[in-house]
């Protein structure tokens, strides 16, 4: 069974993200990027399942800038078997990466593609719902635990105040959520090996697939800053005005 | 020209500072207070396949230049770990080199893989109390003795030798008053650690307590005529070979450190309030660190200039000597600066700084000191006669 994994290229968690003066978004310019965090437990996950013998092949697939090679390089690093970067400079907003991966996925024809739960740039949330109904595929989004057996997937999920356990048939399509997974750090040896591994470049027109932006922005602003709180003599003090708020 | 990490480099930077984000500098403050080496750190280096970065290939290293091992090296420091990240692994990194060039096949197939995936700890026993940069006249004598050699001496300054099960040990085999050139004479060994003629005795020191440096009291050790590597009394021309790739990565771990205290610095000026606004506002405190800052780079891409050279084979002792002494030069100043734009709280340990000060001073002086290496330059830069 093959295993697709999408990753994308976003700001690195560590960075403090400033947003244009004019406006019109983040600044990347001269930023920290990496592999979003919640892709990177994805491929995490695929490397198990193939470890455990439940998988046979992991192919990392990103959507992005040239630069997202290094995105992909790093997929390989930690274990993926080769990568497809379909090149574009545009802004590619879910709906067309989810098109681009169902002509990717009807090519090579996964018993699983897991994602990450949401891209922590633009946190959509979107991408493998979107994937799922365009493939008329079953899908379990938020997956902390996953158990793969030959045709079917059981995934606990983390939802509000619990966890709920649903059993697809495969294909089926995952998408990942923090707690499923501790990624691993690539080893030297395998950062070397990674440069031999296949990764073939394609072009969204390779696909067929129109990817014209059908949202405009049309401002980006920071956040509020943080309000000083205000200081309390004793307990009572507190509870007074907590019932004054209406919270207490 | 081009002054950036390529794509591999960079690769190397990141997957290392991620591995380093386990050990967090909690990790290593507490080891230098415990005076305890990094196991875990060191463990999780030698499983990641990282200590045979520079090995070659067959033997189980991943076969890379001195480029990208400073490249980790620095990476290392720059995480917090400092000279107690560095040290622990350096001799497994960089040691080797004379066994690489000079070794025959059986003896590289016996000794690098074990040091490669960490099994084998390796001690690099050079110096001694009564030379000091004078190696030519090094005093610990190894002579032909039922078919193998004696050895009698002292060393001093040998670093990992509490945790060491092996090391490479350099001798005088013919006296200098018989021999023609008093380079020659003098022959390299890779041997065990047998503590039963060896006293290792601990030598206390300014910092980096985590990593142990000691001195060596070897008394009798019969060594095998096999372990010795390469031609009986070209010693000392072995060793020169990693003169140079020691001054450039210890250079890159000096501007590791310093990267880390100014981070550290800057970090405590843009959060610290004092009469109402950060400290990090006032140009007596801004000056000094963007003054380090620039220092610091420049210094970094005179030591990423020594091992291009160094990579491409061609002659690199004027860079790599300047190279390691700007950077631990500008490193100490940065450290420096640190401590006193943390003002009191860059005296408590909590804050690191102190810690990345004390382990400044390891590459100021070592390999070789500031006064040697301004000689050298002069004598190889200007042509002006030697001074000593």
């Amino acid at each position: 069974m093959k295993a697709l994994v999408p990753v994308k290229r976003v700001i690195d968690y560590n960075v403090k993200p400033r947003v244009k003066s004019d406006g019109s978004g983040v600044d990347l310019a001269n930023v920290k990027m990496s592999m979003n965090p919640f892709d990177e437990i994805s491929v995490e996950e695929a490397i198990r399942l193939k470890e455990a013998g439940k998988i046979e092949e992991i192919i990392a697939v990103s959507v992005g800038p040239a630069k997202a090679q290094e995105t992909l390089r790093t997929a390989l690093a930690m274990g993926a078997d080769r990568a497809i970067l379909i090149e574009t400079d545009e802004t590619v907003e879910p709906l067309a990466v989810a098109k681009l991966l169902q002509k990717v996925a009807e090519e090579e024809q996964p018993g699983l593609i897991i994602l990450g739960k949401q891209a922590i740039d633009d946190d959509a949330n979107q991408t493998g719902q979107m994937l799922a109904a365009l493939m008329d595929r079953p899908q379990g989004t938020f997956a902390n635990t996953v158990e793969l057996d030959s045709d079917s997937v059981t995934v606990k999920r983390e939802i509000d105040g619990g966890l709920e356990t649903v059993k697809l048939q495969l294909p089926a399509i995952i998408t990942t959520d923090l707690r499923l997974n501790e990624p691993r750090y690539a080893s030297l040896p395998n950062i070397m090996k990674a440069k031999k591994k296949p990764l073939d470049t394609k072009t969204p027109a390779d696909y067929g697939v129109n990817i014209a932006p059908r949202l405009t922005t049309t401002n980006v602003s920071e956040p509020p800053v943080r309000q000083a709180g205000e200081k309390v003599e004793d307990v009572d003090a507190l509870v007074t005005k907590l019932k004054a708020l209406g919270i207490a | 020209m081009d002054f950036a990490l390529s794509e591999d480099q960079q690769a190397i930077r990141e997957a290392i500072l991620g591995l380093c984000a386990q050990f967090p500098e909690d990790y290593w403050l507490q080891k230098d207070r415990d005076a305890v080496f990094p196991e875990e750190f060191y463990r999780a280096v030698a499983q990641a396949g990282w200590l045979g970065i520079a090995t070659p290939e067959e033997f189980g290293g991943s076969g890379l230049g001195i480029t990208e091992a400073a490249v980790m090296m620095q990476a290392i420091a720059e995480s917090g770990a400092g000279m107690s990240g560095a040290s622990s692994i350096h001799m497994a990194v960089f040691s080797l080199q004379p066994v690489n060039l000079f070794g025959t096949p059986h003896q590289q197939q016996a000794i690098l893989p074990p040091v490669a995936d960490g099994t084998d700890r390796v001690c690099f026993a050079v110096t001694e109390p009564n030379t000091g940069l004078n190696t030519t006249e090094l005093k610990t004598r190894a002579e032909r003795h039922n078919g193998g050699y004696l050895i009698n001496g002292e060393k001093i300054w040998i670093s990992t030798a509490q945790t060491a099960n092996k090391m490479l040990l350099l001798a005088r085999t013919t006296p200098l008053e018989e021999v023609a050139r008093k380079t020659d004479g003098l022959s390299l060994f890779y041997t065990d650690l047998d503590r039963s003629k060896i006293e290792v005795r601990l030598i206390h020191k300014m910092g980096r307590h985590a990593v142990d440096s000691n001195m060596l009291f070897i008394q009798d050790l019969w060594i095998p005529e096999d372990h010795r590597i390469g031609v009986e009394g070209q010693g000392f021309k072995q060793i020169i070979h990693g003169l140079n790739p020691e001054r450039i990565l210890i250079g890159a771990e000096a501007i590791g450190i310093g990267r880390a205290a100014l981070q550290r610095a800057a970090r405590y000026a843009r959060e610290r309030i004092v009469f109402n606004r950060p400290i990090g506002q006032n140009q007596g405190i801004q000056h000094p660190l963007a003054k380090c800052w620039a220092q610091l780079e420049a210094a970094n891409l005179m030591v990423m200039k020594a091992a291009t050279l160094f990579d491409k084979g061609e002659d690199c002792g004027i860079e790599a000597n300047a190279g390691k002494y700007l950077a631990a030069e500008s490193a100490f100043e940065a450290c420096h600066t640190a401590m006193l734009t943390l003002g009191g709280m860059g005296y408590a340990q909590e804050y690191h700084v102190e810690r990345l000060l004390r382990e400044v001073m390891i590459p100021r002086t070592a390999p070789v000191s500031p006064h040697m290496i301004l000689n050298y330059l002069a004598e190889k830069v200007f042509d002006l006669p030697k001074s000593y």
